[in-house]
């Protein structure tokens, strides 16, 4: 006890967070190398990426350690938009950035333009895991991944969600109809190369009218 | 049955199965009910289509998506500051609510915290849109059940908190007031001392409506183990706010969570009740009117001086990276996923709303109900369209 109080006194100790490590030492046992990747934010937040092959195993996996709590699952789109983000003026030079177009994934990595995206939550531990798994396309351009719904029913409408929107089979999926759009709809509305087509069509109207802000001295904030 | 000569009993047994023949004669007959868009029940244009079996229904599937308005691709083309002004129409009763989560992760992402003052008036306002939009369902819910009363005396009494978020705001339904580092301006001379009367007005607005309608014998028969969710069903389907907790589970987010909020300096209850019926479920709700008066009172109480706003660059760029923030809406957890790739605007917004998670499991809950306990099930789970549809 002695010891704890020492390093309790001492400054600036690394921040060590022993539920969520527990949590994905855990899950490394249960799927070996079918995790992939760890993201963790000490404290406040923990990602976990797993193959695509082991997605069902992975929220099985979860669900047995006390991640009984369905909160939500999508997609990510990691491509950058071919179309602009929409708030920049079309008028303008624009420097080109060969960067800007490059796929880049976010926490936890990635291989593909697809990630799959979802959360559990254990509401008697108060801690919640986001789980992300590549979705690598088939040589005939499909996507598709096993479904969640005999682990967590809940997921049953999200995935008829994302479905519609991103484009993405659920193997499994008792039924897959759209839930928003029309049933002959075409195209993948939250896909970045679908284009957004009231933006396309006029730009932004409040580029054109902003003035340039006066300059002050005491503003720290800069457009910088 | 007293004592029978064998011949009562013999004519007894025959005409019970001259009952059971006319049965089997007057075969129910299946046939699809469909309610809504236009209802009622389904504030918005929720469509529920059942496949009944005489009065039984034996399956029933909502059919959402008449007010879809694509929000989670039109964040894509906005700066973050004009986010707001959108995801306000999500949940339109409780408009407030809405922008708190979503500020609060790209103020997660940016490392920056508002003022302890703006964090007060955030966590009021948040309580307050609470108020306004639980005090509707409760007067709501006695127009499903036929008593037409209540409901007034919903709109007279909301109508002081919408006073109170306007006065704040400048907005009775959007107030868009939200703002990365803080809030658009401080309180006007004056509210404090007004919201403290208007609690008390709400407080005995929530007495009125125990009397009325909780206490009245058709609501009680008509919800009571009627719409029953056990605790497992629910968090696999994700339920959330007062449908969990009406099942049992321990689960509020402002307490079990750690945000920038005020909650951990304020004394409340969490409700919680066994039975997972219709009744729990509203029940659960007029409690959190009275729980959220209470944290508002405090507030107030313990409101620290100081600015509301902290320093941030006239044009916002948020860091690269993602952020999950979600809180304890009215209708339930209420979250967004933003993704920021460094720029003026998000590069995705994953949109987690309360009621697309309660309404998915109406197809479970209303398997072998009957047709007007569908009404009364409905308006205990309680849904706002534009937080299904998003």
């Amino acid at each position: 006890m002695a010891q704890l109080s020492d390093t309790e006194t001492g400054e600036a100790t690394p921040v060590v967070d022993e539920l969520r490590d527990d949590i994905v030492a855990k899950l490394r046992a249960e799927l070996g190398d079918a995790v992939v990747d760890v993201h963790q934010i000490p404290g406040v937040d923990l990602w976990v990426r797993v193959t695509p092959e082991a997605w069902r195993s992975a929220g099985e996996a979860l669900h047995s350690q006390g991640f009984d709590y369905f909160c939500f699952l999508s997609a990510m789109d990691w491509m950058p938009s071919p179309f602009g983000d929409g708030e920049n003026d079309p008028t303008e030079e624009v420097e080109e950035d060969p960067s800007a177009n490059e796929i880049r994934q976010g926490y936890a990595g990635g291989d593909t333009r697809f990630q799959m995206l979802a959360r559990v939550t254990d509401t008697r531990r108060h801690v919640s895991v986001t789980l992300k798994a590549d979705l690598p396309e088939s040589a005939d351009g499909s996507i598709s991944i096993a479904t969640w719904i005999p682990v967590y029913a809940g997921a049953n409408w999200h995935e008829r969600e994302t479905h519609e929107m991103f484009g993405i089979h659920f193997d499994g999926h008792p039924d897959l109809r759209n839930m928003y759009l029309p049933g002959d709809f075409e195209g993948y509305p939250l896909r970045k190369d679908f284009p957004l087509l009231a933006r396309l069509v006029k730009p932004w109207p409040g580029i054109v009218d902003v003035e340039p802000m006066p300059a002050s001295d005491d503003d720290e904030g800069d457009d910088s | 049955m007293t004592m029978l000569s064998e011949r009562q009993q013999l004519s007894y047994i025959a005409a019970q199965a001259a009952d059971a023949r006319l049965n089997v004669e007057l075969e129910t007959e299946g046939m699809t009910l469909n309610i809504g868009p236009q209802h009622p029940a389904t504030h918005g244009t929720l469509r529920i289509i059942a496949r009944l079996d005489g009065e039984q229904v034996v399956w029933a599937e909502p059919s959402a998506g008449y007010m879809h308005r694509g929000y989670e691709k039109l964040t894509e083309v906005r700066t973050f500051p004009q986010v707001t002004a959108l995801i306000n129409r999500i949940d339109w009763l409780g408009s407030f609510a809405n922008e708190v989560p979503f500020i609060l992760a790209a103020e997660q992402l940016m490392d920056i915290e508002a003022p302890p003052r703006a964090q007060h008036i955030r966590t009021i306002l948040f309580e307050l849109s609470r108020i306004a939009n639980v005090s509707l369902f409760l007067g709501d819910l006695g127009v499903q059940m036929g008593a037409v009363t209540p409901v007034f005396m919903a709109f007279r009494d909301r109508e002081y908190v919408l006073n109170l978020i306007e006065g704040a705001t400048g907005g009775r339904f959007h107030p868009n007031f939200d703002r990365i580092g803080g809030l658009k301006d401080d309180l006007p001379k004056g509210w404090l001392d007004e919201t403290r009367q208007v609690m008390k007005k709400l407080r005995n607005f929530c007495d009125e409506i125990e009397d009325l309608l909780f206490g009245n014998e058709i609501f009680q028969s008509r919800t009571r183990g009627i719409g029953v969710i056990p605790a497992d069903v629910a968090r696999q389907y994700g339920l959330s706010g007062a449908n969990l907790r009406a099942s049992g589970v321990d689960w509020d987010l402002r307490r079990d969570q750690s945000l920038p909020l005020a909650y951990d300096k304020v004394d409340f209850r969490v409700w919680t009740h066994p039975d997972g019926d219709s009744w729990a479920r509203c029940w659960i709700r007029l409690q959190e009117v009275r729980e959220a008066t209470k944290i508002v009172d405090q507030l107030i109480e313990t409101l620290p001086p100081g600015p509301v706003m902290t320093k941030v660059p006239r044009i916002i760029k948020v860091p690269e990276g993602e952020a999950w923030v979600s809180t304890e809406n009215p209708l339930g957890e209420m979250g967004y996923y933003v993704v920021s790739k460094g720029d003026l605007g998000p590069f995705r917004v994953k949109i987690r709303s309360a009621s697309f998670n309660n309404i998915s499991i109406t197809p479970w809950v209303l398997k072998g109900v009957y047709v007007p306990d569908i009404i009364t099930i409905l308006a205990s789970l309680y849904f706002i369209l534009g937080d299904i549809d998003r």
